[in-house]
């Protein structure tokens, strides 16, 4: 199966495609909100429909001394990533971008969101949305290096960076059954970079919100949105270099990407609620000395494994 | 574009890192000054690698420039928390006697 | 065409950037004009098919300077709001300086009779760069590895406040005895 890339007039339905799945997502974790509140199901489904009505009718926040061109950049950059990063993750036969370096790539955009993150910290000028910055940094500091040897054994497999490739060498068996310490730490990452559920704490209650403790109105909208599309670009890569991305019987490839990325991205909504959230600096320590470790040795594995095949 | 106008580019780019590194007083300024002059060499040599002699050896190059910076970045945020925590302060001015 | 049009876009984001690092008046502006040049110049990479190293660019320094910010705004010891952020020495001789060495710099790359280009990339530049890397070149590499290590080390023994005693107490058998 080769991976055509498709013309330009193509990216904005790629972008709706993200949104969409995001939206979805978003919905699940309402409709999962509505339960635990002990409310109907189907009330919590509209959730992103409402808080999108709700954030576009609110003004925008304005704060003292604000530094407004950063916040903006800070505010617009997760969702800018998170389309960067899709743009390489092959739907079925056609993707956005065949780029050479597509893991690499990848990489960089989810990198980007450290910018992203703390600028819209820092930009409003307010104590508690800079602490939730620093708490990005700090958590992101752990997750990234484990991550970045998360992501290599994939490409080691493949041997090559092209995710196109990466997915052909995928046609016997998925990469998660013989790499699933480096799948672990990739999901555990993504969860990171998109600031959810147990690494959530720089948008977390104690810091009365973080983050988006001074954001509303439009600029709420674009970091939330953002954070969901972020888990779901992270959950179609997943998808991709871990579960086979087009591979499966009967259903044309990019339903199977589909199917995939939307089972990860349920699982990682549904364990927002089950699991509580870690503070950064007692997240340091396990993500340097166990996952790192974990994720070195199950490079080396592969590693052993190509040699031994070749 | 061509090698006359990359080469112009990253002149510039050298230039300002120059003036940077060398009028700042903030220690942590100094290293952006030097991070800016390792960023025109980077263009430079990328373009040198693909006007005159596009081989892998070029690329090898440049990894080494990068790698250079980042030692220099590790190397400098060290002496700097180290300078900062002994006198409080991170002004070059402040470091002289070191050089004695 | 189009190349060339990128080509100069960029050339003048990342030069008008690399001014803004020491004209504006706030650290985190500084930290990120530095970052938006740097993101700039991996672009220009991309453009002579160096996708690797463009990418490799820009990740490394958005990393960078997320981190530089930090340093920034714990070291600077002022407040940028309330005074401005212009703490240069020498500004005068620092300014003939830089611009001697860019009119040098220009001359050398607009006089030179540079050769015509000698050879043509390879087919994948990735690939290549691997082997060179891991074949002919693989001397390099080894030494980086080490000089990257004694960075670590030497940054951390420097940087680090506390040793080993005052994570564990004295007697390191016993466990956490305190933290």
């Amino acid at each position: 199966m080769t991976v055509t890339e498709v013309s330009v007039g193509w990216v904005p339905v790629a972008a709706a495609l993200l949104l969409v799945v995001a939206a979805a997502a978003a919905s699940l974790d309402g409709a999962l909100a509505a339960r635990s509140a002990g409310q109907p199901l189907g009330g919590g489904l509209l959730t992103p429909v409402a808080e999108t009505a709700r954030l576009f009718g609110q003004r925008r926040r304005t704060t003292a001394a604000a530094d407004l061109p950063l916040q903006r950049i800070g505010g617009a950059g997760l969702l800018t990533a998170a389309l960067l990063m899709v743009a390489v993750v092959p739907f079925g036969r056609w993707t956005v971008a065949d780029l050479t370096v597509g893991i690499v790539w990848f990489n960089a955009m989810d990198v980007l969101v450290w910018a992203a993150v703390w600028l819209a910290g820092w930009g409003p000028n307010s104590a508690h949305a800079l602490v939730g910055g620093y708490r990005f940094l700090a958590q992101a500091l752990s997750y990234e290096l484990p991550l970045m040897f998360a992501l290599t054994a994939p490409a080691v497999a493949a041997d090559s960076l092209r995710l196109g490739d990466v997915v052909a060498a995928q046609s016997g068996l998925w990469f998660v059954v013989w790499m699933p310490v480096a799948f672990a730490v990739f999901c555990v990452a993504v969860a990171g970079f998109s600031v959810w559920g147990p690494l959530g704490a720089p948008i977390g209650a104690t810091t009365a919100g973080g983050v988006l403790v001074e954001a509303a109105g439009v600029d709420r909208w674009l970091i939330s949105a953002g954070r969901y599309a972020l888990l779901t670009a992270g959950a179609a890569f997943g998808a991709t270099a871990f579960l086979g991305g087009g591979h499966g019987p009967l259903l044309p490839a990019w339903l199977w990407l589909l199917v995939k990325t939307a089972g990860l991205l349920t699982v990682l909504v549904a364990l927002r609620r089950r699991l509580p959230v870690v503070a950064p600096e007692r997240f340091a320590a396990p993500a340097w000395l166990v996952a790192l470790p974990l994720v070195l040795l199950q490079l080396l594995v592969v590693s052993v494994v190509v040699v031994v095949q070749a | 574009m061509t090698l006359q106008t990359m080469l112009l580019v990253a002149a510039a780019l050298f230039s300002v890192g120059l003036y940077g590194a060398i009028s700042q007083q903030v220690v942590v300024m100094v290293m952006m000054g030097l991070e800016l002059m390792l960023n025109g060499v980077i263009l430079a040599a990328a373009a040198f690698w693909w006007f005159l002699s596009p081989t892998p050896d070029g690329q090898v190059l440049l990894l080494v420039v990068i790698t250079a910076m980042t030692v220099e970045m590790a190397m400098g945020f060290a002496v700097a928390t180290l300078l900062h925590r002994s006198r409080q302060s991170d002004m070059t001015d402040m470091a002289t006697d070191l050089s004695r | 065409m189009l190349t060339g049009i990128v080509f100069w876009v960029l050339a003048v984001i990342a030069v008008a950037t690399g001014v803004a690092v020491f004209r504006v008046d706030s650290m985190a502006r500084a930290t990120y004009a530095l970052a938006a040049s740097f993101i700039a110049v991996g672009l220009v990479l991309l453009l002579v098919d160096l996708e690797f190293l463009g990418v490799i660019t820009v990740l490394m320094m958005t990393m960078e300077m997320a981190v530089m910010g930090i340093y920034m705004i714990m070291f600077m010891g002022m407040n940028p709001a309330l005074m401005p952020m212009d703490m240069v020495h020498g500004k005068r001789p620092a300014l003939a300086v830089a611009t001697g060495t860019f009119v040098v710099l220009a001359a050398g790359a607009l006089l030179i009779p540079w050769p015509t280009r000698r050879g043509a990339p390879a087919a994948d530049l990735v690939t290549s760069l691997g082997e060179a890397v891991m074949e002919s070149k693989m001397l390099v590499m080894m030494t980086v590895s080490p000089v990257l290590f004694a960075t670590i080390v030497a940054a951390l023994v420097l940087a680090l406040p506390k040793g080993r005693y005052d994570r564990l107490g004295d007697d390191l058998r016993a466990g956490k005895a305190r933290r």
